[in-house]
């Protein structure tokens, strides 16, 4: 399938193996993704706290890009996009004059948002669109006895209405489901509805640092071997602030944190290396015991 | 009728003992509430079950708990609802092998224990709503009549004003988890409710002292677990956003966690590239790269950039250099609509929706209706 493709800022940024996973996983999904190069950062919630028009223009923007591609829908890999961009749809959507107010500021660019694009994280589409059966059809190294913990962050399953999570889609048990569908064990620990505490790093380092410090601990005390996200700004907190993190939990952490297209890369049969795993703080390579796994056959 | 079983959470803190759960289980219809099953069990069973209510029909505040670990009043819940709730957000399916759906009811969280289901709400979330000047100040000369306030302004602040103090959103702030200090969603919506006002006086004033607090106005995560929290649609965390968006952007308030320049840093940043170049915005968040506070961050966040760096998260060229530019009409946005003299907005709540959205954020939600028959 064909998608209008929204990497956001941070897969480009600090977590550039974000990206390239996707891009190497996408053509195992037959997915092809049509990039939005020229589309802008969705404002992660702050543009729309200085500014409620501006965020939502920004996104009307990204939205009317999208739609001007043949690609079914848009897809993001970051859930923080999604929430923040699933915010100012709900209000173009609900009101026709305010929607033409803010197609308004995009006429210069020819430009137009026409009501009820879908955009999904990669999480609802490989569920939603993919099939749970399909993926599990294309799996060619089952994550045997991988213990896997499910960090969902907030974005992506907060306010559940509005995300659209409910008895028909519990897309709040996705990343379960995917788990278990590529051979994988969910663990379940207390911080896999939590908040990593990335959006207050620059306000309240403290509390910022013992939220994701607290919940990598809890993965540890449920005995997992790695963490598995949907979105880049968790994994900062989780992986890149993972040291200073553990100095505010007062504890040694060294809990491996995995993108979802890396997770399913490694079942799809490709390497740790091809999907970047050698640029995260917490190597997996070298913390998981691959031995246990039919993954230790891959090349390190 | 259907039979639901009741886990309930015991624990006397004067008695010394642990905290052990109890199981029961009813006899109910699936459209009996939660409290119903739980006065049922005391009358029958066991009357020593402590739990506070009182008007039973979800507006006295009083019977906020967590039934499987979802926090809300137990007399506005349905067991069939509370039962349909896996442990976490949403929904789950009853496991196999179970008799009969089970109902884990847990005292709220943030807030210690009296006995029970019953929560010390004086020491947390009623401290807290006392902390923030909770009442109008008015504007002097006090008119000889009414006030006269535009209809908008008066709806807009009927959200916050829908608090019936029951404590649900405290007992899910994930910020208050780590931080108890933190003024919390329940003390901040009540804030806006001032704020918003236009009778109140003291706008600047609360803005300032909530700026001036460490855990005031910049602790929120924006983790939404109060808006799913709240059994009275308040949704705290906009109002939280809302406080924000007129500190920042309207009196210019400078706080004590950076909040403000974080906002205007970001903002700044999305402007010049497009896409958020994280170097500079860490910089700028701290005040700049020149910036005494920036200094001492910059040095203490060193060894993660240069682990970044050694990695090749990053480049020294990515770090230094700014590889996206923002295209020229991202750039005009930004200053056409920034500097238009007066911000416009949408308030989902005074203009309410249109008709159903369809296929907006999950095409499949909107077009399938919840199924009724589901106990």
């Amino acid at each position: 399938m064909k998608v209008a493709y929204w990497p956001g800022c941070v897969s480009r940024g600090f977590t550039p193996e974000l990206h390239g996973s996707m891009a190497k996983v996408a053509p195992l999904l037959d997915i092809e993704l049509i990039e939005l190069d020229r589309a802008a950062c969705c404002g992660a919630g702050v543009i729309a706290e200085h500014n409620q028009e501006l965020a939502d223009t920004l996104n009307a923007r990204t939205f009317a890009l999208a739609q001007r591609t043949d690609g079914e829908l848009m897809m993001n890999i970051c859930s923080t996009c999604q929430g923040a961009q699933s915010e100012c749809q709900e209000r173009l959507d609900a009101n026709s004059e305010y929607r033409e107010h803010v197609n308004g500021n995009l006429t210069d660019e020819g430009l137009r948002y026409e009501r009820g694009l879908t955009n999904k994280n990669f999480l609802w589409l490989l569920v939603e669109n993919i099939g749970l059966d399909a993926l599990k059809a294309k799996v060619k190294r089952p994550l045997t006895d991988l213990r896997v913990g499910p960090f969902y962050g907030c974005y992506i399953i907060r306010p559940a209405e509005r995300l659209g999570v409910d008895e028909e889609h519990p897309r709040d048990r996705y990343l379960h489901q995917v788990i278990d569908a590529i051979g994988g064990t969910v663990i379940d620990y207390a911080g896999v509805y939590k908040c990593c505490g990335f959006p207050i790093i620059t306000m309240n380092k403290e509390a910022s640092l013992k939220q994701a410090g607290r919940h990598l601990g809890d993965a540890i005390d449920a005995e997992a071997d790695c963490l598995v996200v949907p979105c880049p700004l968790c994994h900062l907190n989780l992986d890149l602030q993972q040291p200073a993190a553990a100095k505010v939990a007062g504890r040694e952490l060294g809990m491996p944190v995995l993108h979802l297209p890396q997770l399913v890369g490694l079942a799809l049969g490709l390497s740790p290396k091809e999907l970047g795993m050698n640029k995260h703080i917490i190597k997996p390579t070298k913390v998981i015991d691959w031995s246990a796994s039919v993954v230790a056959a891959a090349p390190a | 009728m259907a039979e639901y079983t009741l886990r309930i959470r015991r624990y006397d803190p004067q008695s010394g003992g642990a905290p052990r759960w109890d199981t029961h289980t009813v006899d109910l219809s699936p459209v009996q509430s939660v409290l119903d099953a739980i006065l049922k069990i005391k009358d029958d069973a066991d009357g020593s079950i402590g739990i506070r209510c009182s008007c039973q029909q979800a507006i006295c505040g009083s019977c906020g708990v967590r039934m499987n670990g979802k926090p809300g009043l137990a007399c506005n819940t349905h067991l069939r609802e509370a039962a349909a709730r896996g442990h976490g957000t949403g929904w789950n399916p009853p496991e196999e092998g179970q008799d009969s759906p089970v109902i884990t009811v847990e005292p709220m969280g943030n807030m210690p224990v009296i006995r029970d289901l019953i929560v010390d709400m004086d020491a947390v979330h009623w401290k807290k709503i006392q902390r923030v000047t909770p009442w109008l100040i008015n504007k002097q000369p006090v008119p000889e009549r009414e006030y006269i306030v535009p209809h908008e302004n008066m709806v807009d602040v009927t959200q916050p004003m829908a608090c019936i103090q029951c404590g649900a959103c405290v007992s899910d702030c994930l910020s208050m988890e780590v931080d108890p200090e933190f003024v919390g969603p329940a003390a901040l919506a009540k804030a806006y409710r001032f704020v918003g006002d236009p009778r109140d006086a003291q706008h600047r004033e609360r803005l300032n002292d909530l700026a001036a607090d460490r855990h005031g106005l910049y602790d929120c995560t924006h983790c939404f677990s109060c808006i799913d929290a709240c059994p009275k649609g308040v949704a705290p965390m906009s109002q939280i956003m809302r406080l924000r968006r007129i500190a920042g952007s309207d009196f210019d308030i400078k706080d004590r966690n950076n909040g403000y320049n974080h906002e205007h840093a970001f903002v700044k940043n999305i402007r010049k590239n497009g896409i958020l170049h994280e170097p500079d915005l860490l910089a700028d968040s701290y005040g700049g790269k020149f910036n005494p506070a920036a200094g001492k961050e910059l040095v203490s966040g060193l060894p993660t950039a240069l682990k970044g760096l050694a990695r090749g998260k990053m480049t020294p060229r990515t770090a230094l250099g700014h590889p996206h530019k923002a295209p020229a009409e991202v750039k005009k946005l930004f200053d056409a609509i920034d500097e238009k003299p007066k911000r416009y907005e949408l308030n989902l709540y005074v203009s309410g929706y249109e008709d159903e959205p369809e296929a907006s954020a999950s095409e499949a939600a909107a077009s399938t209706s919840k199924s009724e028959e589901q106990s």
